[in-house]
């Protein structure tokens, strides 16, 4: 690998960028620059992350006995549910798009800005005060209903701030909605001259794909909360049983989009995957025209499978067959990513840098949290597996395993470029493997547990289940320092972290044409044109660099 | 967009024509968006519709069908108007423009005050779903009345949802009049009048499958 | 795309066409057609809908970027109609399950 060359700072670092420009608060609560932008959903993800750790480690710590000691039953709901909300809908869901898609889709593109930097802001502010209504409800006494909001437990039977998270989920889907219709238009009208669909990045291949399911799922869900919320006004409604309405049919509306809203969260980490494998291999990615359309495969085929949620909830056998005869068919275009990121590896030159050790962990735990779900997509086995502690492992491995790792891994890789300095490298990688080691004592016990037939959403449990319960929580502990870890070194890194000049990982792609960190209009000069492929890295041009 | 007014594209564009493109795709994206979320009342409304057809029949029997049909005039033409505000804006009509728009406006404004009148009878004969619903039927005797409440529930959200819309849309042919008036439209700027077009047209398209999916469900009994 | 100027006489045509549609659903709706007089009300709103779609919202003269998104809006919604139908078509068809 080569070194960087050596050159005083101020030639490395512009004078004056994105950050710098202005200083003052309304300059950066009324910015329209999507790199601002970006920042701001950073750290409000940041925060509502730290949120939602919080209510895991209540979960974590009332489990470590099999006697509900630490919280009663009630309290114990309470707290599954706040996680369980705030992390899908206001951490997963925008984390990787609304910041790094925000910050780098202009600039892979070579745009000056979003399509609608205006609408982008305004997204930012629904964000928030859907936010601010969620942190209501929880002030006012929390939510019980767990984060699906199934009826009758959210509509009949509700007794606690059902209609405040309601509104905050519909709130927040809009910011999502937003973001997404921002990113189509940008990347179909404000490409740079030469920048072909075919020689875009994968990272916005799978942000397109994402933004298309945010676009056409999200409503459903909107409209599926309104009448949640209606229902809980009139005190009468649609899902309710006592005038022959169907609570399954609250379901059916509501896993139409929360299915596809797991590929949401899980198409962008793939997205930051493919350009980090691919990077760090010093080689061209292995089969792009199949990643790409295989985000698109997973977007569509996506919305097909919602039913194999619905297996034993009264839904019809053979409307479950076909269920599950789709889910099965969703496993194909992720499966034939995985393929596509280890034949990419194979004679690379890879070099371990943290952003990579993230991509490993990634590959590693989606594969397993992917082929587990094939136990789920099984109607014969979901009746086992059902509502017991393997599907939380499941969801956890592709949620916590697949996108915040992809998350952290693109944080990483572009931090550089966000902030134009470096993280200490060591402590970096010696962080990625306390979030692995820790991420999988935590969850693979629950695997076991699951099989066991440790039921999920009960605060107490049988004795015998204890010894795994103990792994987990211990293992949380650690996964709780590996995150914290990179909180750290990232502030430090801002004051005091080396300059790390505009390629410090000597990538290929317009973002790392620019200045770390680019400027208001992302380009010095006039737009950029592309005349290579996409990801043109070669074994050799590494080599003589050095 | 663009932060001096006489600057026709904004900074970050190339030129008239990429605006101009991303704003109408970026409004079609909005309007899928729309499909979507009213799409998901009708898919209700068909689950529900295929499990009770004889409670929809009473219920939509009950509706004031002369009341629905005028409304249903009364947005065709407008989305007459509406097109012909665009054309004006197109053709640099300043005076025609102002005028469609507040035809647009006055005919939008006549819909919402008919749908208020039709909402305050079903209150007054205790047709909106809750404690106090009740409700019989002559012609379908066996209309249990709680499928009956759930078609009346469906009935409240989807014309409430449209007539939301409405307001929103009146709002934004208001904006449309004040610009009109000061002459910011022309034929190299008419965006903004096109967009709300689409929108209106959209909101128009809602009531084509509202009025005879709820006013006209079993008039031959 | 949008640069396209329709002439007033075609949304006239349009809204005459339109009108006579309403009048035309208006009247089936009083005929006795037994199943298929929700499907000829549908079938008749949506020639309004594309006649809406197609002359007042100018999609007939736009680029084939809009008719796919228009088009893909509209059929995600019969996804969600033709996947959550079946569940109540076959709910039926079921034996009841015997209580042990």
């Amino acid at each position: 690998m080569s070194t960087v060359a050596i050159a005083p700072e101020s030639a490395l670092m512009p004078k004056r960028h994105y950050a710098n420009v202005r200083h003052s608060v309304a300059s950066w609560l009324l910015t329209t620059d999507h790199k601002r932008i970006a920042i701001l959903y950073l750290v409000s993800i940041t925060l509502f992350f730290a949120v939602g750790g919080f209510f895991a480690m209540m979960v974590r710590l009332e489990l470590l006995t099999p006697k509900g000691d630490l919280l009663d039953g009630d309290t114990y709901n309470k707290m599954f549910t706040l996680h369980g909300i705030i992390m899908i809908f206001f951490f997963l869901i925008p984390s990787i798009p609304a910041v790094l898609g925000n910050f780098l889709i202009p600039l892979m593109v070579g745009a000056k800005d979003l399509a609608f930097p205006k609408i982008n802001l305004f997204s930012w502010y629904l964000y928030i005060i859907a936010g601010v209504v969620a942190v209501t409800a929880l002030v006012k006494g929390g939510v019980d209903t767990g984060w699906t909001f199934y009826t009758p437990y959210s509509s009949t039977y509700a007794k606690t701030e059902v209609f405040l998270a309601v509104s905050a989920a519909f709130v927040a889907g809009f910011s999502s909605i937003l973001t997404g219709l921002n990113f189509i238009v940008t990347i179909h009208k404000m490409r740079a001259p030469g920048l072909t669909w075919f020689r875009l990045p994968l990272f916005v291949w799978a942000h397109y794909a994402t933004s298309l399911i945010q676009i056409l799922g999200t409503p459903i869900i909107a409209i599926t909360l309104v009448l949640v919320a209606v229902e809980r006004i009139w005190g009468k409604g649609i899902f309710d049983p006592s005038l022959g309405g169907d609570p399954v049919l609250f379901q059916h509306m509501f896993w139409f989009y929360s299915h596809p809203a797991v590929y949401i969260m899980i198409l962008p980490g793939m997205g930051v995957i493919s350009e980090v494998i691919t990077c760090f291999s010093r080689k061209r990615i292995f089969g792009y025209e199949f990643i790409a359309f295989s985000s698109l495969a997973i977007a569509i085929v996506g919305f097909l499978v919602w039913g194999h949620h619905m297996f034993v909830s009264t839904q019809s056998t053979y409307a479950g067959m076909v269920f599950s005869f789709l889910s099965f068919l969703v496993a194909v275009p992720s499966a034939i990513k995985v393929f596509n990121w280890t034949a990419t590896l194979y004679k690379g030159e890879i070099t371990f840098e943290a952003p990579m050790l993230y991509a490993f962990g990634f590959i590693g735990l989606f594969t397993i949290g992917g082929l587990t779900g094939l136990f789920l997509a099984a109607m014969a086995t979901d009746i086992h597996f059902h509502d017991t502690y393997f599907v939380v492992a499941h969801f956890h491995y592709v949620m916590v395993g697949g996108m915040v790792m992809g998350f952290l891994c693109g944080i990483h890789y572009w931090w550089p470029k966000m902030t134009g300095r470096m993280y200490p490298p060591l402590l970096a990688s010696i962080a990625a493997a306390l979030v692995f080691v820790g991420f999988n004592c935590t969850f693979f016990p629950q695997f076991v547990l699951g099989y066991l037939g440790m039921p999920r959403r009960y605060h107490e449990y049988a004795q015998e289940f204890q010894v795994l319960n103990v792994m987990s929580t211990a293992g949380a502990s650690i996964l709780g320092l590996g995150y914290f870890i990179p909180g750290v070194y990232f502030i430090w890194s801002l004051f005091w972290g080396p300059v790390a000049g505009p390629n410090p990982w000597h990538a290929k792609g317009l973002e790392w044409q620019t200045t770390s960190p680019p400027p208001t209009f992302n380009f010095e000069e006039d737009r950029p044109i592309v005349v290579e492929e996409a990801y043109a890295y070669s074994i050799e041009g590494a080599e003589s660099v050095s | 967009m663009s932060h001096s007014s006489d600057s026709l594209v904004a900074h970050h564009f190339e030129d008239i024509e990429q605006q101009n493109e991303s704003a109408v795709l970026g409004m079609w994206l909005f309007l899928a968006q729309e499909i979507m979320f009213f799409g998901g009342l009708f898919a209700v409304y068909l689950v529900y519709r295929y499990k009770y057809p004889e409670a929809w029949a009473a219920g939509s029997t009950d509706l004031d069908i002369v009341l629905g049909t005028v409304n249903t005039v009364v947005l065709l033409v407008s989305s007459l108007t509406m097109a012909m505000a665009v054309w004006s804006a197109q053709t640099g009509r300043q005076k025609g423009l102002v005028r469609y728009l507040l035809a647009t406006l006055v005919l939008g404004s006549t819909f919402l005050v008919i749908k208020a009148f039709e909402y305050y009878a079903k209150f007054v004969h205790h047709h909106v779903p809750g404690a106090s619903f009740s409700f019989h039927s002559e012609h379908f005797p066996n209309a249990d009345e709680g499928h009956v409440q759930l078609f009346y529930c469906l009935y409240f959200i989807m014309t409430g949802m449209h007539a939301l819309h409405m307001v929103i849309g009146a709002g934004l042919l208001i904006w449309l009049i004040t610009l009109a008036l000061k002459g910011k439209f022309g034929p190299d700027r008419f965006m903004k009048v096109e967009l709300t077009g689409f929108y209106w047209h959209f909101v128009d398209i809602v009531w084509v499958f509202l009025f005879p999916l709820l006013y006209l469900i079993n008039r031959h009994h | 795309m949008s640069q396209h100027v329709v002439p007033p006489s075609v949304y006239v045509k349009v809204f005459g066409g339109l009108t006579i549609l309403m009048i035309l659903t208006w009247v089936m709706a009083f005929v006795n057609l037994g199943v298929f007089n929700p499907v000829v009300a549908v079938t008749i709103a949506i020639l309004k809908a594309l006649l809406i779609v197609l002359f007042f919202m100018n999609v007939k003269y736009s680029s084939r970027l809009t008719w796919v998104f228009v088009a893909g809006g509209f059929f995600w919604l019969l996804i969600l109609f033709f996947m959550v139908m079946p569940d109540y078509l076959s709910r039926d068809w079921q034996a009841p399950v015997q209580p042990w």
